[in-house]
């Protein structure tokens, strides 16, 4: 406990923000939405849309990218991350629902998707999603608490049960990542050329497994920093190869795309959405690959790490540019972020980050997880079979 | 009842603003500017009329036919009735704002300072179109640039005036067929776009957009199920004939040593 209450630079700034934060959701819930945002009638999806919904639900993508991995493609040896990266992605979906409620014009109304239906609506999709996919996540880190508070019974049906919730969180997230692009299907007319296209969903998808892998990457380092805990680091090296594979694929796709719809002189523009184009591009696809198509990066922790970060930097921009850039000219207004709506963006950071912590040190996430991984034997590799000594 | 909908001629429009006004009273919007010219759309004002160059143009809901706002919103809060009006409830409202961010003539408009927001936008006067009234703004027009009533005569009116004074106007209908079609129709003696208008709308409606991609879901949850229970089972059964394996040589051994 006293470790926990001593102040350190970043327990300040986190009160801080933590305080501004509250007091910003005060205005909101007093004020409305014009007393926080800079949204308006011309550009009525700003910063949270973009940022806390769009590159919340992708950051989270590491949760289904490694069960897949684990549980579907049977590579157990990415086994002792699957805890943290499913905390993650559980805690990302609250932070989201979350922002939710603070965009959300009228959030108590919010369970009315779940009895007022509109099959055709996209966002309809991405309701049901979230609420689904959220519960998928609790159930697949619900052993996590169970084990601590030693329930044994439910533990036993939900570890019987591990493999559908996988099959069914990975269907989900597909749905889920591809449909925030459909979003934006619906607006050819609305959007710059440069990011309209009726592939947008894939975009979305592709570049979600990238940042998914991108994010396994992150948590490790960051992990094997804070919490010493040195084995995950050692797995992930092979994450950064999947990275070239997905990125590239994106990255041709996209070209092509551009070809296709005859938009490739757009490229050599002179206007500010050109600029932001090319950033996003070079940032989040071309530099990762090249770096990790270099073994002497690939294999060094801190090369691994970097090429992550450029990844998630190019995919932070390229959500932004979907849904702010890209729509900026056709509204006719010029649209910025408020300090209020950056304070709130800055605030569901600093809520994530403080509750992994703290599920960190109070639940067994980073646990041994022989015993807790829900399959009915120990996977034997071949190189196992080989050095057992029976077998000589 | 028949599909309903407006023909507004520029060319008779003289910026009196009489539906502004009539527009205002009806539906007990408050007063936001002395001058129509000067006032632009917004939850206290379904309509407005903007002056362009010479010419002045009534702006409002376009009432499509396959309307936008309608496919997008989550939760049905946007309806199409058979008179042809687009409709908000806002007693289902999440107020998420897509009807705002997808609607190709940006219309709705949001009550921004509310804690209790609600999406508006014109109505067409439904209550009284549904009773064989006209609509007030229709009714209070004095030139007749704003008519009113089944959209088919209103087509023919159209092409007729078209047809007949060919130098008095550009020949083309907008909202005939703009993203599918609306209820409201121009007919206006300069090209669209000299007047504000968005002439660059296609002629689909858009929500067949997006019908495109949700048609996908249920093949991609069948197929992907289907493919990844099928990758499960055969990762897994490699591993199982493993396991098989190193018991059967562990027996072996076993019996060996005995
Ligand atoms: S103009 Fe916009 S708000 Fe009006 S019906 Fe069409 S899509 Fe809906
Ligand atoms: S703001 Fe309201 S009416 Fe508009 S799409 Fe969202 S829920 Fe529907
Ligand atoms: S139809 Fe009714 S609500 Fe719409 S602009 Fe005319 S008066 Fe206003």
């Amino acid at each position: 406990m006293e470790r926990l209450l001593k102040p350190t630079f970043w327990k300040v700034v986190g009160t801080v923000i933590f305080v501004l934060g509250l007091y910003t959701i005060y205005l909101r819930f007093t004020g409305g939405l014009a007393a926080v945002t800079n949204l308006n009638d011309h550009f009525p999806w700003g910063l949270w849309i973009g940022f806390d919904i769009l590159c919340g639900v992708g950051m989270a993508a590491g949760g289904f990218t490694l069960c897949a991995i684990v549980y579907i493609f049977n590579i157990k040896k990415f086994k002792p991350i699957i805890r943290p990266t499913i905390l993650t992605a559980f805690l990302g979906y609250l932070l989201v629902i979350l922002a939710l409620l603070i965009d959300l014009g009228r959030p108590w109304a919010i369970w009315h998707a779940i009895i007022m239906w509109n099959p055709r609506s996209v966002m309809f999709e991405v309701a049901w999603c979230v609420m689904l996919y959220t519960t998928v996540l609790f159930l697949e880190f619900s052993p996590v608490i169970l084990e601590r508070f030693k329930v044994e019974k439910l533990l036993k049906i939900i570890r019987g049960i591990t493999i559908p919730l996988v099959i069914l969180g990975i269907l989900l997230s597909t749905l889920h990542q591809s449909s925030l692009g459909a979003l934006y299907l619906i607006v050819p007319s609305k959007m710059h050329p440069l990011w309209y296209s009726t592939n947008l969903p894939w975009f979305f998808y592709l570049s979600a497994i990238g940042v998914g892998c991108a994010m396994i990457i992150f948590e490790s380092y960051l992990s094997a920093k804070a919490f010493k805990k040195n084995l995950e680091f050692d797995l992930v090296s092979d994450v950064g190869r999947w990275i070239v594979v997905v990125m590239s694929a994106y990255l041709t796709w996209r070209f092509m795309d551009l070809l296709l719809n005859d938009k490739l002189n757009l490229l050599f523009v002179n206007s500010i959405e050109t600029y932001l184009f090319w950033l996003e591009i070079i940032i989040g696809a071309i530099i990762p690959i090249i770096l990790l198509a270099q073994p002497r990066i690939r294999l060094n922790r801190v090369g691994l790490f970097v090429s992550a970060c450029f990844v998630i930097g190019g995919f932070l921009l390229n959500r932004l540019n979907v849904s702010v850039t890209s729509l900026q000219a056709s509204s006719g207004v010029s649209y910025f972020p408020s300090v209020y709506e950056i304070i709130i963006t800055l605030f569901l950071v600093t809520l994530g980050v403080t509750i992994f912590n703290l599920a960190v040190q109070y639940l067994p996430v980073y646990e041994k997880t022989k015993e807790t991984i829900p399959i009915e034997f120990e996977v034997i590799s071949d190189d196992e079979l080989k050095t057992e000594p029976a077998t000589k | 009842m028949k599909r309903k909908a407006f023909l507004i001629d520029i060319t008779e429009c003289v910026g009196c603003g009489a539906c502004y006004e009539a527009c205002k009273e009806q539906n007990n919007l408050p007063q936001t500017s002395d001058d129509p010219l000067r006032d632009s759309l917004s939850d206290k004002t379904y309509t407005i009329v903007e002056q362009r160059g010479d010419f002045f143009v009534r702006r409002m809901c376009q009432h499509c036919e396959d309307p936008t706002c309608v496919s997008v919103c989550p939760v049905g809060a946007f309806t199409k009735t058979e008179v042809g009006a687009v409709l908000y409830d806002e007693s289902k409202c999440l107020g998420c704002r897509y009807c705002m961010q997808a609607c190709p003539f940006q219309i709705p408009r949001y009550e921004w300072g509310s804690v209790k927001p609600r999406v508006q936008k014109c109505i067409m006067c439904y209550d009284r179109v549904k009773n064989g009234e006209l609509p007030a703004c229709a009714e209070a027009c004095p030139t007749g640039a704003t008519l009113f009533g089944d959209r088919d005569e209103m087509i023919e009116i159209a092409k007729q005036r078209l047809a007949e004074n060919p130098e008095k106007y550009y020949q083309h209908i907008y909202g005939l067929e703009e993203v599918g079609g609306t209820s409201v129709l121009y007919i206006s003696p300069v090209p669209f776009e000299e007047l504000g208008f968005n002439t660059k709308l296609l002629k689909t409606a858009l929500p067949n957009f997006t019908h495109e991609a949700l048609a996908k879901i249920p093949t991609l949850v069948t197929v992907g199920g289907v493919l990844l229970t099928g990758f499960y089972w055969l990762t897994n059964r490699k591993n199982e004939i493993a396991r098989e394996k190193f018991e059967e040589k562990k027996k072996q051994n076993l019996r060996g040593e005995e």
